[in-house]
């Protein structure tokens, strides 16, 4: 167990070297530059400019001081933001969508658990096809649809919520139902498909026919396996919910890290991208490491 | 009660494809998607030539009048009458939504089949490879597949997007046929390798092997076309997928370019004015919306038709 956790924590640093070189390669192959714009720059300033950000340098000078500032965890000075280091500003984007993405992320779990539990448990009936018909809309219908037409009528029709911007815990409702619509619906459609496997399994028959009370036979058996696919979906869904809040953070103005990503990406803003491409290339991998050894807590089969 | 049915005198043996067709003719909401996307799609290749012989309208016409409102709501013409002319009213600068849509439609459509197909032509290619050759390489090629799983790919998708794209709207749409083709294979390539894994000890594979066909002609030829039914039914469920992909793309503007539209940039330009013009959101999002869930739907049915055992429920 211990080997296994150290041996995939140090696959992880390869990887977000190579997704981090990849983008890197991505940034300089492209045509232009970052100070390229509409006129013309006069070639003593571009020399400069050039020296400025060590861009005279050779191609693999270049490189290896982005390996190094990124093993080092400090990404350097943003080209757009002036002045601005890129770590500060991950440090003041990170918690606008950590707070979201986790939200909406408890949020679905919670409502797709329960409404895929009851639908499972009440197989065929109009519970069940009305949550799975409410689960298929969820799954297609684009939180670019869902979020702009929730501001409608709640905020620009009842004036019930704010429409966008961050603020207090009231800005926060409609970002986090917009992201979690579509992980409810999957989380939902997972669990109902899981639970009804389960509860068909000779274990729950068993826990039954020793007289355990529905609730117990519910909650301590059949729930631990039927959840499985659930806990295994949590892994991607994270690299899926930072898409997700790239675009909830465009739709609410919302300066999170999706937000700074697409600018950064607009104004080319090289050590801004690589922080942001490492930062959550690190979250995601060592998420998807904890999902894998809570998946061998929850179900005992698993073997590392 | 089901009316007793007559036993025919002589057993017609169906095929898979017989059957699965007769279990997913049974299943209405499939059937109901089915032909939703059948509508949606010819509307969507033929409509735009109808609709301007009709009205005169195309997706990039802008009526050329002197009013400052050029946003009329649907169905309305632009004395405030009630009209045909614009089912879906007109955008901001005065085009006629329902053109737009359909363009939309042809493009968003046109990105999910085909950067479908790219992923088809990786996942199979890649997965029977690895499935068929089997032992360390298999081993390598699956750990890669692992790998990229844990890649929020996204992220790149956009760096390249940014960085490559914007030189022409014909070369856009091939960059996005490739780069989200180019990262949504994954998922098929595991299909595949198991069903290759699972067919190669069967006795017409040995005989192949036994005639001397090549190990590429055994997989292209007798394996490949044995895993048609999982991959016809992932196929259909990542048409949508990558639609959606697409239209977040687009929506963030880093697809589909002016002067052609897809639903994701039509809802872009709709979300500006949700205020005072929400049908030029509500128009390309609910089209797009009733298309996934009927692309969905189908695809659901599919794999309730084709193959009986994964059925849920």
């Amino acid at each position: 167990m211990l080997r296994f956790i150290l041996r995939r924590l140090l696959i992880t640093i390869p990887m977000v070297l190579v997704v981090v070189s990849v983008t890197w390669g991505l940034i300089r192959l492209a045509p232009g530059n970052f100070y390229t714009g509409e006129k013309p720059i006069p070639p003593a300033i571009e020399k400069n400019i050039r020296e400025r950000y060590g861009l005279d340098k050779p191609w693999y000078v270049q490189y290896g001081r982005m390996i190094s500032n990124t093993l080092h965890g400090d990404f350097g000075i943003s080209l757009k933001y002036q002045g601005e280091p890129v770590n500060r500003i991950l440090k003041n984007a990170l918690p606008v969508s950590a707070t979201i993405g986790v939200l909406a992320y408890l949020l679905a779990l919670a409502v797709g658990i329960v409404s895929g539990t009851l639908a499972a448990l009440r197989q065929n009936s109009n519970l069940d096809y009305t949550s799975m018909a409410a689960a298929m809309i969820g799954i297609s219908l684009p939180n670019f649809v869902l979020g702009p037409t929730l501001v409608l009528f709640l905020s620009l029709t009842w004036y019930v919520l704010p429409p966008a911007l961050w603020g207090g815990p009231r800005h926060l409702i409609l970002p986090v139902i917009t992201l979690s619509g579509v992980y409810m619906a999957y989380i939902a459609r997972l669990a109902r498909s899981g639970m009804l496997e389960v509860l068909r399994s000779n274990y729950i028959r068993t826990a039954r026919a020793k007289g355990l009370a529905e609730r117990h036979v519910l909650i301590r058996h059949a729930l631990r396996g039927g959840l499985l696919p659930v806990v295994s979906f949590s892994g991607p869904a994270l690299a899926f919910l930072l898409t997700g809040t790239v675009v909830v953070e465009k739709i609410f103005a919302l300066p999170g890290l999706g937000n700074y990503f697409i600018n950064a990406n607009l104004n080319r803003d090289e050590p801004l991208i690589i922080g942001i491409v490492a930062f959550i290339s690190i979250v995601v991998l060592i998420f998807n490491l904890m999902v894998d050894i809570a998946y061998g807590f929850i179900d005992p089969r698993v073997r590392y | 009660m089901t009316a007793p049915v007559a036993v025919e005198p002589e057993v017609v043996g169906t095929s898979l494809w017989k059957d699965a067709w007769r279990r997913l003719r049974r299943n209405r909401l499939a059937m109901f998607g089915l032909v939703v996307v059948i509508v949606i799609t010819l509307a969507s290749v033929i409509g735009p030539p109808i609709i301007h012989g009709l009205t005169g309208f195309t997706y990039d016409y802008i009526p050329s009048d002197s009013s400052l409102i050029k946003s009329f709501p649907p169905f309305t013409a632009p004395d405030g009458s009630f009209s045909w002319i614009h089912p879906m009213g007109t955008d901001i600068a005065g085009r006629d939504i329902l053109a737009r849509v359909l363009l939309g439609g042809r493009i968003s459509l046109m990105v999910g089949v085909i950067s479908t197909l790219v992923s088809l032509i990786i996942g199979i290619t890649f997965g029977a490879t690895a499935g068929y050759l089997g032992g360390k390489i298999d081993e390598v090629m699956m750990r890669i597949v692992d790998v990229l799983y844990a890649i929020p790919y996204m992220m790149i998708v956009i760096v390249l997007l940014a960085f490559f794209g914007g030189q022409s709207p014909l070369g856009q749409l091939f960059l996005l046929f490739a780069a989200l083709g180019a990262v949504s294979w994954l998922t098929m390539a595991r299909i595949v390798r198991g069903q290759v894994i699972s067919l190669k000890n069967q006795e017409f594979i040995l005989a192949a092997r036994a005639t001397g066909v090549s190990a590429t002609k055994i997989i292209f030829r007798h394996l490949v076309p044995n895993t048609l039914g999982p991959v016809i039914v992932y196929a259909t469920l990542t048409i949508p997928s990558v639609m959606l992909l697409e239209s977040f793309l687009s929506f963030l503007g880093l697809g589909v370019q002016a002067p052609l539209a897809s639903w994701g940039s039509l809802s872009a330009d709709g979300v500006l004015n949700i205020a005072l013009f929400p049908w030029q959101l509500i128009c390309p999002g609910v089209t797009m919306a009733i298309t996934l869930f009927s692309l969905n739907f189908l695809g659901d049915g599919l794999r309730d038709a084709l193959d009986p055992q994964m059925r849920k429920g």
